[in-house]
């Protein structure tokens, strides 16, 4: 008898907890139509993620208000800025900089080795690893590094690889081998590299005006995409290749490669491209510096014009009004309409720069300061 | 007395006897001149080479003593309580650290020249497996949970962490350079890593053979496997054993503090070297550094460090100065928190500190390196790495109350008093060094030295490998001493020693030493000797006679034609270039290029941090090798052909 009630009790909780979560979700929604601009019918509005945004600034104890690249190592963040890598732990921002032995002021890229859990920073001064507080920097002077300028930093394994102003790089932690690839050795026409994204099987370069690189681990070959069209500012040939030959970073997950270029974006699948344009997609801008894949069907774009977030179907633009500078955000839905939400914060700049995420939260990297998106349940 | 009671006493009396004599038949199988002799198989001792002793571990029952054996690659296991042998078990080659399961099932041993860690189940005292690790294994740790092992590599400068079941590595940790001694804490929570070499200097300042050596204790979280802090060991090289008190509040670690930006010359001025201690934990605060030496006695080359149970006493074994130190701790903790704490945290040049705490030194054998504490803390046990024996110390008298004699050759080779020679601070003023201060493990450490009297800043030079040298003659970087006995002998005696003379028998078996030294095996050559892409394109460059230009490149100045022969060196002097203003005028020795790849700083002076920096900074004008139409690509192909010499 005792234990019918129990299970009676259960079940009517639970009855109400369903009950709540479905009245929420809908008041979610309506709340999210309500101010809707354009014909989308009310009931399609895709449900994107909401933030409320937190900005960091020199005067909160970010080092340094230009913010290159961001990084989540669970519950620290670290901030590549133009004057020092800030760590953000426990509420308060430490600074390193060239005092601790970072290679330069101004850190360009980071990556974590989610082994070791140390950090590796790519900066204009050369390549600095972070590791339980030490910092050992390689430059071109000291280390096989091909070029002091890292624009992009990713690790695999006991593999450090570098994209840098005079091409890419292989740092092997165990055997200390430097391993260059540029023109002399890859289909690689120009050298000045862009960004990285290795795994085990593939290696993807963003090449600056020499398309998206793919090295293959297993054979030893190397491939080359690049604008089928060859055109710099038109798209004669869309979906049949890499949007622009000018990348500007690339990430590869989930056996999908995500590219943003200068002029567009792109989703490769092995087989298949996707390319993006602002004409045709929800991306504020096709100036896009950073693209950091979710998986094989989630993707956000960091361009000069907002943050853009892709599902597979819709789109979400975190953005700031350029006349009146408040904070706006729009959903983009598979037919092309695009609704306003009413949002009152928003990230620091529209000038987009990096990504990462923390849980549900996102940390972005602005021209003019750190954006901690919290997530709106 | 009655009859009765005469029978008995008579019985009693023969019953005592008996019991006395056989008691004297035991002592005579097992003493000799008041050793203990552990050899029990007879006929075989003459045949059997040095075991050299170097580290020890009492096994968690108490019941046994495991030896690790570095020269005759065996770990040895004997009865703790009568000192018999009990098993020899083969591993690979040199030893130099191991330790026990938690649980003391299996024993872990880390074979610092074939890199692998040996696993020996302690049941059936057998070797079941064989892991490789990283380059040049020198510590090795497993966590409380069984998950991981930690594997300190000296070479590679990490700590490989690995699946405690099947060796598979997983990742490694990035420690100090020339990381080596790994210690668990008494809660299993963390590892103590340290190092030998000093981390090179993170800035290029154009001073950083100038600067005081940086060093570190690694923390290592042992559940997450990652650093979670780096104790700073600032003006310190060679950082060796940690040991921790049983609450966890009181860290030692032994350590070489040396004094390489003075003059060498002035040893009588307290120059060489500080022999410390830096203390670490609850107990202290912020860690503190205190000397062990004496007024006018040094503590050369402290190695090993325990802490009693009780936590009332603690122990240093001092490699150079032959003897174990005896710390009261009370005492050392009421001088830590009694005397204002100096800014940098360092007493070590308070020659008069250590009378405060230090309470005993007590004479054992030659170079006395690991230690263990039985379990109640009254016997100490010291490995005599030289001597072949282990003292037992009673910790109540703090006197040696037995020596075992490992089983071995009972003679004394003239290689082993060479070695003996190279490794006691007998010989320099009040103790202060020996060659091993400098050529730890008989390889180097990695500093710049002001070796001459001429003055501060002038002629700096790097210490250099001391691997199959023999050869290599003219020595020291002007190429001013045509053999070693002239190196080891007036000049050692007169710059360094400043005391007493090697005589010529000594002398003659120093050299000996010196020159049966061997390389230690080459990590950047593949197994099968042949060489990898990069190296052979490398290998081209390194013999080329033609720059890229097609201009013929002058015999004297291509890297083949100094760096000649097996050794890579002609064994000539040349001006490549890198002499300074404080430098002596002169042409410098053609180093070899005998394992090149360890050796940094790099250049006479230590100027070049790495191999790149040799031709990137310091190589303007080819003077060093036609160079400078490399591309960089180029010029990382001849460093990796390099490492491989």
């Amino acid at each position: 008898m005792k234990k019918f009630s129990n299970r009676k009790w259960i079940a009517m909780t639970l009855l109400a907890v369903v009950l709540l979560a479905n009245a929420g979700r809908r008041g979610f929604a309506q709340a999210a139509r309500r101010p809707h601009r354009g014909a989308a019918a009310a009931a399609a509005l895709p449900l994107m993620p909401r933030f409320r945004f937190e900005n960091f600034t020199i005067a909160d104890g970010l080092p340094d208000n230009h913010v290159y690249a961001v990084l989540v190592d669970g519950d620290r963040v670290w901030a590549g800025t133009n004057n020092g890598l800030g760590l953000y732990e426990d509420g308060k921002w430490k600074t390193f900089s060239t005092k601790d032995g970072l290679a330069h002021r101004a850190v360009l890229s980071l990556a974590l080795d989610k082994r070791t859990g140390d950090v590796w920073a790519g900066t204009m001064g050369g390549l600095s690893r972070i590791s339980g507080g030490r910092i050992v920097s390689y430059t071109q002077l000291n280390s096989g590094l091909s070029n002091d300028v890292v624009y992009g930093v990713s690790v695999e394994r006991e593999n450090i690889w570098v994209a840098t102003a005079a091409g890419a790089g292989r740092l092997n932690l165990h055997t200390g081998e430097w391993s260059l690839y540029n023109e002399r050795n890859t289909p690689m026409r120009e050298i000045w590299v862009y960004g990285v994204s290795a795994t085990a099987t593939k290696v993807y370069f963003a090449v600056w005006g020499s398309g998206l690189l793919e090295f293959d681990q297993t054979s030893g070959r190397w491939d080359i995409y690049d604008d089928p069209d060859g055109e710099t500012e038109l798209v004669l040939f869309k979906d049949q290749g890499l949007i622009h030959d000018i990348v500007s970073s690339v990430s590869y997950v989930d056996n999908i490669v995500w590219a943003s270029t200068y002029f567009g974006d792109s989703r490769y699948d092995g087989r298949y491209w996707h390319n993006f344009l602002t004409k045709d997609s929800g991306l504020p801008s096709n100036f896009t510096n950073y693209v950091k894949g979710v998986d094989a069907n989630h993707a956000w774009f960091c361009t000069d014009k907002g943050l853009a977030y892709y599902d597979g179907t819709n789109w979400a633009v975190y953005t700031r009004s350029l006349s009146l500078h408040k904070p706006v955000m729009t959903v983009r839905d598979a037919k092309g309409n695009v609704t306003e939400i009413p949002v009152t914060s928003g990230p620091a700049h529209n000038y987009i720069l990096g990504i990462d995420f923390q849980g549900g939260d996102i940390w972005v990297a602005t021209a003019e300061g750190l954006s901690h998106g919290i997530l709106q349940r | 007395m009655s009859r009765t009671s005469c029978r008995e006493y008579m019985q009693t009396n023969f019953a005592a006897s008996l019991c006395v004599l056989i008691t004297a038949l035991f002592c005579l199988m097992f003493w000799k001149t008041g050793t203990i002799d552990a050899a029990t198989a007879p006929g075989t001792g003459a045949e059997l080479g040095y075991a050299s002793p170097l580290e020890l571990l009492i096994s968690p029952e108490g019941k046994r003593i495991y030896v690790l054996c570095n020269e005759s690659d065996e770990v040895r296991v004997l009865n703790a309580a009568t000192y018999a042998p009990i098993k020899s078990i083969a591993v690979s080659h040199q030893p130099r650290g191991f330790s026990l399961s938690p649980d003391g099932a299996r024993l872990f041993v880390a074979n610092s020249w074939d890199d692998t860690v040996s696993v020996i189940d302690t049941q059936s005292l057998t070797v079941v497996a064989t892991w490789p690790v990283g380059a040049e294994p020198s510590g090795v740790v497993e966590d409380p949970a069984g998950r991981h092992v930690f594997v300190a590599n000296r070479i590679s400068s990490d700590i490989a962490v690995l699946d405690a079941q099947t060796g598979t590595e997983e990742k490694r940790l990035l420690a100090g350079r020339g990381a080596s001694y790994l210690t668990l804490s008494p809660d299993g929570r963390l590892i103590y890593a340290t190092h030998i070499y000093p981390n090179l200097p993170p800035l290029r300042t154009g001073l950083e053979n100038r600067t005081p050596p940086e060093s570190e204790i690694t923390v290592v979280d042992a559940r997450r496997a990652e650093v979670v802090d780096r104790i700073p060991l600032h003006s310190i090289a060679g950082v060796f054993h940690v040991a921790l008190s049983v609450d966890g509040r009181l860290g030692a670690v032994a350590e070489f503090h040396p004094k390489n930006l003075i003059p060498l010359a002035h040893l009588e001025h307290g120059g060489a070297f500080a022999y410390t201690l830096t203390l670490f934990g609850a107990a202290v605060g912020k860690p503190v550094e205190i000397p062990l030496d004496e007024l006018d006695r040094y503590a050369s080359q402290p190695f090993g460090v325990a802490i009693a149970p009780d936590g009332l006493r603690l122990y240093i074994s001092l490699g150079g100065s032959e003897s174990v130190l005896a710390i009261d701790v009370a005492r050392l903790l009421h001088f830590v928190h009694s005397r204002p704490r100096p800014a940098s945290g360092s007493y070590a040049y308070d020659l008069s500190a250590s009378g405060n705490y230090v309470i005993a030194r007590i004479p054992v054998g030659h170079n006395p390196r690991g230690l263990a504490l039985s379990g109640d803390g009254s016997r100490l046990f010291v490995a005599n790495r030289l001597d072949d024996t282990i003292s037992v110390i009673d910790t109540k008298t703090l006197s040696v109350a037995t020596t075992i004699a490992l089983e071995g050759p009972r003679t004394v080779s003239a290689l082993r008093r060479g070695e003996q020679t190279f490794y006691s601070a007998h010989y320099s003023f009040q103790g202060q060094i020996s060659c091993s201060s400098c050529h730890i493990d008989s390889t180097y450490d990695a500093l710049t030295w002001n070796l001459e009297p001429n003055g501060f800043g002038r002629d700096i030079v790097a210490n250099r490998l001391l691997e199959d040298i023999k050869d290599t003659a003219p020595y020291k970087w002007n190429g001013g001493n045509p053999n070693l006995p002239t190196e080891c002998g007036p000049r050692t005696e007169k710059y360094f020693w400043r005391s007493e003379n090697y005589s010529d028998l000594q002398l003659a078996d120093l050299a000996l030493y010196i020159r049966s030294l061997p390389a230690r095996p080459n990590r950047w050559r593949l197994p099968g000797g042949e060489l990898t892409g990069a190296q052979e394109r490398g290998k081209e460059i390194f013999e080329r006679s033609v720059d890229r230009f097609g201009q013929p490149i002058p015999e004297t100045n291509r890297c083949s034609f100094c760096h000649s022969g097996p050794l890579g060196t002609d064994n000539k002097s040349f001006d490549v270039g890198t002499t300074k203003p404080s430098d002596h005028p002169g042409m410098l020795d053609t180093a070899q290029l005998t394992n090149v790849a360890l050796p940094a700083p790099y250049l006479h002076d230590g100027s070049a941090r790495t191999l790149e920096e040799i031709w990137t900074i310091y190589n303007p004008e080819d003077k060093h090798g036609r160079t400078n139409d490399l591309t960089k690509d180029e010029l990382n192909d001849l460093i990796e052909y390099l490492r491989t010499r």
